[in-house]
């Protein structure tokens, strides 16, 4: 945790990755972050995900 | 997998080289192939008469009393239930239709000729928005139309096409959408520079005056007349993609207002469906979404070839016809690209930096990602004789793609390429 603390003291800057209710979070408090729009493949369905996996 | 991708190569290959061109107009029946008099083609997947939703009921019954097949609503029924006439969709016969997509025995049809690959498309020609066939109405005026378009329209547009020679289609296209289109919810331009086209023409035509002037009158009154010639040369461009083993491209998407049902290359002929998905949308006045009937309509072959919805970004003001945001069409068309193959090396967007829309469906990118394909499109009434309501966006059910990449794994499997 000692490492991480100096990280606070500093001015924030925020990837998010995933669900966008995170990152509007931090919008609200006015902390810089930028928005990946990322779902895991096939939208976590793992009998389609199998599929797209025996086609690579 | 390289099998898959070297297929996809060379099915993105045909799309892209494809040159559609307006070759003529001809007669159903002599035309489009295995036609007769009692088949009726139809919009969408495959469909019997008890499943059919309103608005193709409606055009199927107008579509027999056109023909002379009954005298009235209540004989056309009796014969559509008779099991006498024959459905058919018009993707099964090189054709397309937009809405219901209803094409009988003696209806004009646009030759279009993939000049890159020799197939040849068909469709009828456009009847103007509101109370028409392909939303389902059949009343006296509607027929008397149809009428019209057999024995004037076509006639004179046909002579006007063997002086003009052969349209390039696909130059005509990628014109439009520089222009503000996006050739399926709007064809402003291209009826334009359809008319532009053809005008000196039609005036050295043999008829008389009064019908050369009706001619024109009736393009110039009817914004959507170019959609009928963007479907079947977007239908001549995809088909020979449909043709390439282990792709999976999606070459066709339709809808009978049932059913959504896509095909995929290397699947052949099959298609996989699912119900058709209620249209979010903007209506007439006097109309709400309880008055809409599902997705329907064989018109969503352009976005299948990435125009219509993929291209929306270069027509923002389609919005004040579908709804939504010159942002969100912005928006729909980038998001596109995802789930694509390539960049269209015809149709390109200026505001997009002169970026080829998004082309070429990729079956495996649609499951991966979740990101379904963005259509716009019309809303008919759900009830038959009623016409148009509306129109709006909508996206396929994931169940197709699902389904069909059931299928290509398990194809893939019995072939012995994959354990």
């Amino acid at each position: 945790m000692n490492k991480i603390n100096p990280l606070f003291k500093k001015e924030l800057k925020v990837v998010n990755v995933g669900l966008k209710s995170f990152a509007t979070d931090l919008k609200q408090q006015d902390i810089q972050v930028i928005h990946v729009d990322w779902r895991p493949p096939a939208g976590g369905n793992e009998r389609m995900a199998k599929l797209l996996n025996k086609l690579k | 997998m390289h099998l898959v991708e070297k297929a996809n190569k060379e099915a993105i290959e045909r799309i892209l080289n494809a040159q559609p061109t307006l070759i003529g107009i001809g007669i159903a029946i002599e035309e489009i192939p295995g036609m007769d008099i009692k088949t009726i083609l139809h919009a969408g997947p495959p469909i019997t008469w008890d499943k059919m939703s309103g608005p193709l009921r409606g055009a199927i019954i107008g579509g027999l009393i056109y023909e002379g097949l009954a005298k009235t609503e209540a004989e056309a029924i009796a014969l559509a239930e008779s099991g006498e006439i024959k459905f058919d969709p018009c993707h099964h016969h090189n054709a397309v239709g937009p809405m219901a997509g209803v094409v009988t025995a003696s209806m004009p049809v646009w030759i279009v000729e993939n000049r890159g690959y020799g197939n040849k498309a068909y469709c009828t020609l456009n009847e103007g928005l509101g109370k028409v066939l392909r939303y389902g109405a059949y009343s006296e005026d509607v027929i008397e139309r149809l009428k019209w378009i057999e024995k004037t329209l076509a006639p004179v547009l046909k002579e006007a096409l063997t002086l003009a020679g052969p349209i390039d289609l696909k130059s005509m296209i990628a014109q439009v959408v520089m222009m503000g289109d996006e050739a399926h919810n709007r064809n402003k331009a291209g009826t334009s520079l359809f008319i532009r086209e053809l005008a000196p023409h039609i005036i050295l035509t043999s008829f008389a005056n009064d019908e050369k002037a009706a001619v024109l009158r009736f393009i110039h009154s009817n914004d959507h007349f170019f959609l009928n010639l963007s479907m079947p040369a977007c239908k001549a461009t995809l088909d020979p993609a449909g043709e390439v083993k282990y792709s999976t491209l999606v070459y066709a998407m339709a809808r009978n207002g049932t059913e959504f049902g896509i095909r995929v290359a290397g699947l052949g002929d099959r298609w996989f469906t699912a119900p058709a998905e209620i249209i979010d949308g903007l209506f007439f006045p006097g109309f709400t979404a309880e008055d809409a009937n599902p997705d329907i309509g064989d018109s969503v072959i352009t976005e299948t070839t990435g125009i219509g919805g993929f291209a929306m970004a270069a027509a923002p003001a389609i919005v004040q016809f579908v709804g939504g945001t010159p942002q969100d069409a912005m928006n729909f068309s980038k998001t596109m690209y995802e789930i694509t193959e390539a960049e269209n090396n015809a149709y390109k967007i200026p505001v997009l930096n002169f970026r080829g829309t998004a082309t070429g469906i990729n079956l495996l990118k649609v499951v991966e990602t979740g990101i379904l394909p963005i259509i716009n499109t019309g809303i008919a009434h759900k009830d038959p004789g009623v016409g148009q309501v509306g129109a709006g966006l909508v996206r396929p059910p994931m169940k197709c793609f699902e389904d069909a990449l059931e299928a290509f794994v398990a194809l893939m499997e019995e072939e012995g390429i994959i354990d």
